[in-house]
């Protein structure tokens, strides 16, 4: 019963914006405890879509359903369950780390917040950030501080965009390994957006190649290049950024 | 209507934060006030001067008006710069993907306001008692639903606000500060209705501020409480609060549509 219904499907969603369509039929699902990675180029619709997702905007047509719910009958139930993380959005500048995690705890209606917020402060290595101000933080730290936001609420699906894109090599490293084991012990369903087949190839069981607003192959990130005849996912990438691949006519 | 008091204190807590980490923030709260305070105070005291009697003693209206207009600006503002601090700090998406009600981020500002008003309203009150024996308690009780329909329309005015700042991005966030004074000089802040020329006192009298106006200069000409004035002002405020919420709602929607949400948000 229950354990059948995907945590997350998306139903042909379509976005046009004025003349161009930034989506265009996407769909695609993600089961419980499964890590989707949404790969694509820039201007591929991954944004689009995550802001589809969450409620940040309508689609044009299509449909988003949550744990077996629409997401525009049931958003805030829904969003009660789901969090998010973006290498484009910030906490309050101007507050403390601290400060700012009690309010999205309480937002969240985090039972016991402050054992929580010690609990993901040391879970991810910022113990010594609590007293810090959020907007002098380094890109490193900002991003684990967005990540104990997001994961307040012991969220059931996390919905990441291109969370390392401002990262280090060793400190993205390092949010992936996070992001992994945090799979590993909790079973969370997570949707990641990157340009970076890196991510994707690390945090990801399966991925779907976004180009155009379109599915152009899905898999897990070793069937997706090969069945394109590619090398790797990342010479795949640069075929399809360069329009190599469709030149090849290869097809999903 | 569902509604969840947690979140709205949760919204208000960090709004909370932001001004007692930043003391700086209350100059404007207090500087701004007791400047216009000052101008008005002494235009008074001049006036009365030079009238040697000629004025009644009813010119302390000008103080009154000064204080209760700015009763309606803080709220207005309580509401529009709380939008934008989530706007500045880029934080607007956090919220809007926590499962916060939009009539609960909306009461949120709107808590900002009454706590904005309060402050301001004592200082300006304190002072003008001391430096020009202005009694804002002069006037009665009728004070009580003049600040409360003041206050309504303010939050109007800042969702009226916070809706063109959502549609025409961050370019417009002047209009935080502009929209109440688009309509300051037809809504009777400093004279009656009846100066105005014949054809803008309709426009006067569809403000739901216009009748405190004119119902705190009668009460302070020694009139008893204004039962009619401040029946209109409830009754333009009804009216007022579903146009400014259909508004609001309809920007949203619209910035949801285009996806203007997510680039205000993120810029
Ligand atoms: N609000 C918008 N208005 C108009 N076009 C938009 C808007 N948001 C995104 N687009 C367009 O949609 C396409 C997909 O963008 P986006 O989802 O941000 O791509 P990605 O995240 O994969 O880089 C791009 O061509 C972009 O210019
Ligand atoms: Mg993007």
């Amino acid at each position: 019963m229950q354990a059948q219904v995907p945590i997350l499907e998306a139903v042909s969603l379509v976005k046009v914006f004025g003349e161009s369509t930034a989506l265009d039929g996407l769909s695609f699902a993600v089961a419980k405890g499964e890590s989707l990675g949404l790969l694509g180029v820039n201007g591929a619709g991954k944004t689009t879509a995550m802001n589809l997702l969450l409620g940040l905007t309508t689609p044009t047509s299509g449909q988003v359903r949550m744990f077996g719910l629409d997401l525009w009958k049931h958003r805030i139930e829904i969003l009660k369950k789901v969090n998010f993380s973006s290498a484009y959005t910030n906490l309050p500048s101007n507050l403390l780390v601290w400060q700012n995690l009690v309010v999205f705890a309480k937002l969240y209606g985090v039972r016991h917040p402050k054992e929580r917020i010690e609990q993901l402060l040391e879970l991810l290595d910022i113990t010594h950030l609590r007293k810090s101000v959020t907007g002098r933080l380094s890109a490193g730290e900002s991003t684990r501080v967005n990540l104990a936001k997001a994961l307040l609420n012991e969220p059931e699906l996390l919905l990441l965009d291109e969370p390392t894109a401002s990262l280090d090599p060793d400190i993205a490293d390092r949010v992936r390994k996070l992001l992994r084991k945090l799979q590993a012990e909790t079973g969370l369903s997570v949707l990641y957006t990157s340009h970076n087949m890196r991510d994707i190839e690390e945090v990801c069981d399966r991925l779907i190649f976004l180009h155009g607003g379109k599915v152009l192959a899905e898999g897990t990130p070793g069937e997706v290049h090969e069945r394109f005849n590619r090398t790797s996912l990342e010479d795949l990438f640069i075929g399809v950024a360069r329009g190599e691949v469709a030149a090849i006519g290869i097809q999903p | 209507m569902p509604f969840s008091f947690n979140t709205v204190s949760a919204l208000v807590l960090r709004y909370l934060f932001l001004y007692t980490r930043h003391p700086v923030r209350f100059v404007e709260l207090i500087f701004w006030p007791l400047v216009d305070l000052l101008v008005w105070g002494f235009l008074t005291v001049y006036l009365q001067k030079q009238g040697a009697g000629a004025f009644p003693t009813a010119i302390t209206f000008l103080i009154g008006a000064m204080i209760l207009w700015d009763v309606m600006f803080r709220s207005q503002q309580g509401v529009a710069i709380s939008f934008l601090e989530d706007v500045w700090t880029r934080n607007l998406l956090n919220v809007f993907v926590a499962p916060v009600r939009t009539v609960e981020y909306v009461a949120a500002t709107c808590v900002v306001g009454v706590l904005r008003v309060a402050f301001t309203l004592v200082i300006l009150a304190v002072v003008a008692a001391s430096a020009y024996q202005f009694n804002i308690t002069s006037m009665g009780l009728a004070l009580l639903p003049f600040l409360a329909n003041l206050i309504l329309f303010g939050w109007f005015l800042g969702m009226i606000s916070t809706g063109l700042i959502m549609r025409w991005g961050q370019a417009a966030e002047s209009l935080a500060w502009a929209v109440p004074f688009f309509i300051q000089p037809l809504a009777a802040v400093f004279y009656p209705v009846s100066v105005l020329p014949a054809w803008l006192q309709p426009i006067a009298h569809a403000l739901p501020c216009t009748p405190v106006f004119e119902g705190m200069r009668a009460v302070l000409s020694g009139g008893g409480i204004p039962w009619g004035s401040l029946q209109s002002a409830l009754l333009l405020n009804l009216v007022w609060g579903s146009l400014a919420a259909t508004f609001f709602a309809l920007n949203l929607r619209h910035v949801r549509k285009t996806g203007l949400l997510v680039k205000v948000a993120t810029q």
